[in-house]
């Protein structure tokens, strides 16, 4: 058996899907509550490392999940990049808040680029945070061998 | 150009996350999306410094829209333009130096991540007009540069990189902490709004407070000499286009060039206002030359050799804000120019000796001349330029320093640093003698030439050198004129910025 005992694993599989909706609810919802792309994205990537330190992981996988984190980290950065540079291109300044006006205030539709940024750096943040957990040494500080 | 400012960091921001997902594809991506944007970013330095020496007005940039002090602003005024030009003159060279460098790493798209990270930190303080924006892209150069230092990964490097994490972070957090107390008492962060701010409360006890820690960490950044020891093992270890980068464009940038615009135009001090403190910072640069140059003497490793001989160069600099008069800012901010393109030009000749040699050490080798003549020469010109040899670049800058202190009547710091200039070139032909050149009867080691992508690095960087040296008279009108001009009208900063 691989991984921390049955509880903590039953345990970790009920949360971590819920972490997970969290963490997309505080990045979606950066512009209208407390928290933002940061935030958010620190608790999608919380939602996984729980579920490796509960299950432990095995090299390949590990491997295979360092590169998927480091791709979508770079497309968040390229995100946050294009979202600035649709204001620039359209005539405005960078960053430019252009669609402040789509949508009811205070709705989840709202805020111009205000969400869309913050989806660019949940998704960099997350990504950024699953990399550098892997990367500080998951082989070996993640529990291999169970009980 | 008003709408080109914000590419300055854009650019290297978007290269830095390209590059990793290019280097999927195919590695040869890489190095050409880097180099792209190096070659983008010196033609865009260049064109913006046309667009001010032609009498256009300094760019206030309002990113979003939002007017300052509410919003965030990049101010690209000549003495940016002058910085920005600096640090993309040497990056781009240094990058294409690295196309061939890299042949025995395999990280090759971290390499390039990390140095557009790099290029976008430096970049970035240099037309940040904003407080914590500028402490933000110190750290993102900082950063960039921690890893790059370390990117060999050998015991030595890790070493190195960590010695020099502890030093520079200690240095970024007093800025921090500088800053923190300037937002609590002026409630702004807007450069040009602060200094307004700071004009209205006069020099209490508390300006003085904040500005010490804000020096120090600074000093920590430029290794002026009691904070210098991070610096050779950080340059001794780091690749070669990086300690280039390092050694001529980022302790200019982050220390420098971010002290005299937080000391000239946010604290808005003067010769004529603030005389001790320029007095310190006349001591604390001689101090710097002699000490530097003293080391640098003593040194068989070429490359750390070099590295102090910065420390000493450095002091120059220092001095000729210290000496604070005409001559001198120019000559300081001309030297800044000089001493990044010729020590970029060392470092990156002296890796090439090391590549086809296998060896640091000065006694080891000899007669290389014969066999490697291009980067001999490189070599040989750049020290010329460096120990202030009449046509090249270096000597104008040392002579406008000079100047400034005979007209300011320090007649001692003169002579000291006419003197300290002999001993720059002192070192250097001791490197030249025994590496380049070979005694008779001596076997001179075996080498090859460098690849022509390296060589072109160095030979771009020559050029500049001698261009800088015989074309000075325009070089110094169009470009370091106006940027001393910045300096010298101090608060007028603020009213052009939100006036603008």
């Amino acid at each position: 058996m691989r991984g921390m005992t049955s509880i903590v694993q039953t345990v970790a599989g009920l949360v971590a899907g819920m972490l997970f909706l969290y963490g997309c609810y505080i990045t979606l919802h950066g512009h209208l509550t407390p928290g933002g792309g940061f935030a958010g994205g620190v608790i999608v990537a919380a939602s996984f490392i729980l579920m490796s330190l509960a299950f432990g992981s095995v090299e390949d996988s590990e491997r295979s999940s360092y590169r998927f984190s480091s791709f979508f980290e770079s497309l968040g950065g390229l995100l946050f990049l294009g979202v600035g540079l649709v204001g620039y291109f359209a005539g405005y300044a960078f960053l430019n808040n252009l669609w402040a006006m789509v949508g009811r205030p205070l709705h989840l539709v709202s805020g111009g680029i205000i969400p869309l940024a913050n989806i660019a750096i949940g998704l960099k943040v997350g990504a950024g945070l699953w990399a550098i957990f892997l990367a500080l040494g998951a082989s070996q500080y993640v529990m291999k061998e169970g009980p | 150009m008003d709408r080109l400012v914000p590419l300055f960091v854009v650019l290297p921001l978007a290269g830095a996350f390209l590059v990793p997902l290019l280097a999927k594809l195919w590695r040869g991506l890489t190095d050409i999306t880097a180099n792209l944007v190096g070659a983008v970013l010196v033609g865009l330095s260049v064109y913006g410094l046309v667009h001010l020496a032609t009498g256009s007005p300094a760019v206030v940039y309002k990113m979003g829209g939002w007017m300052p002090p509410l919003g965030i602003t990049l101010v690209y005024d000549s003495l940016s333009a002058l910085v920005v030009l600096i640090t993309n003159l040497v990056g781009f060279p240094a990058l294409l130096f690295s196309v061939r460098y890299l042949d025995k790493f395999t990280g090759r798209w971290r390499y390039y991540t990390l140095f557009m990270l790099l290029l976008a930190g430096m970049n970035g303080v240099a037309i940040s007009g904003d407080m914590f924006n500028m402490f933000v892209f110190i750290e993102i150069a900082a950063i960039a540069s921690y890893a790059l230092v370390a990117f060999g990964t050998e015991a030595e490097e890790l070493e190195a990189g960590f010695k020099y994490m502890v030093m520079g972070e200690i240095g970024g957090l007093a800025i921090l902490f500088s800053i923190a107390m300037l937002y609590a008492k002026t409630s702004t962060l807007n450069m040009a709004d602060m200094s307004q701010v700071l004009a209205r409360m006069g020099q209490t006890p508390w300006f003085w407070l904040v500005l010490g820690p804000m020096l120090v960490g600074f000093a920590i950044k430029m290794a002026m000499v009691p904070f210098h020891s991070w610096l050779p093992d950080a340059h001794l270890s780091a690749p070669a286009p990086v300690s280039a980068m390092l050694s001529g464009v980022f302790i200019k940038v982050l220390g420098v060039y971010a002290m005299v615009r937080v000391v000239f135009n946010v604290f808005g001090l003067a010769r004529a206002t603030a005389p001790a403190f320029f007095n310190m910072l006349v001591g604390f640069g001689l101090v710097s030359i002699i000490a530097g140059g003293l080391l640098a003497i003593t040194q068989k490793n070429y490359k750390r050799l070099l590295a102090y001989s910065t420390v000493s160069q450095v002091g120059y600099i220092l001095l000729g804000f210290g000496i604070g008069n005409h001559w001198a800012i120019v000559g300081a901010l001309f030297h800044m120019l000089a001493h990044a393109v010729t020590k970029g030009l060392l470092f990156l000749a002296s890796r090439s000796v090391e590549r086809q040699t296998g060896s640091r050490e000065i006694g080891t080798i000899g007669g290389l001349e014969k066999s490697m003549p291009i980067t001999a020469w490189s070599y040989i010109l750049g020290s010329m330029s460096l120990a202030g040899v009449p046509p090249f670049a270096g000597f104008f800058s040392k002579l406008f320093i000079i100047l400034g202190a005979v007209a300011a009547k320090m007649y001692w710091v003169a002579i000291l640093a006419a003197l300290f200039s002999t001993v720059t070139l002192g070192y250097l032909l001791k490197v030249i003698n025994s590496v380049f050149f070979s005694r008779k009867g001596v076997e001179p080691t075996p080498a090859k030439e460098s690849p022509p992508m390296m060589l072109l690095a160095m030979v771009m960087l020559v050029v500049l050198a001698f261009a800088f040296g015989v074309g000075f008279k325009p070089v110094l009108d169009w470009v370091v004129r106006p940027a001393a001009e910045v300096l010298f009208s101090g608060l007028a900063y603020a009213r052009m910025v939100l006036g603008g």
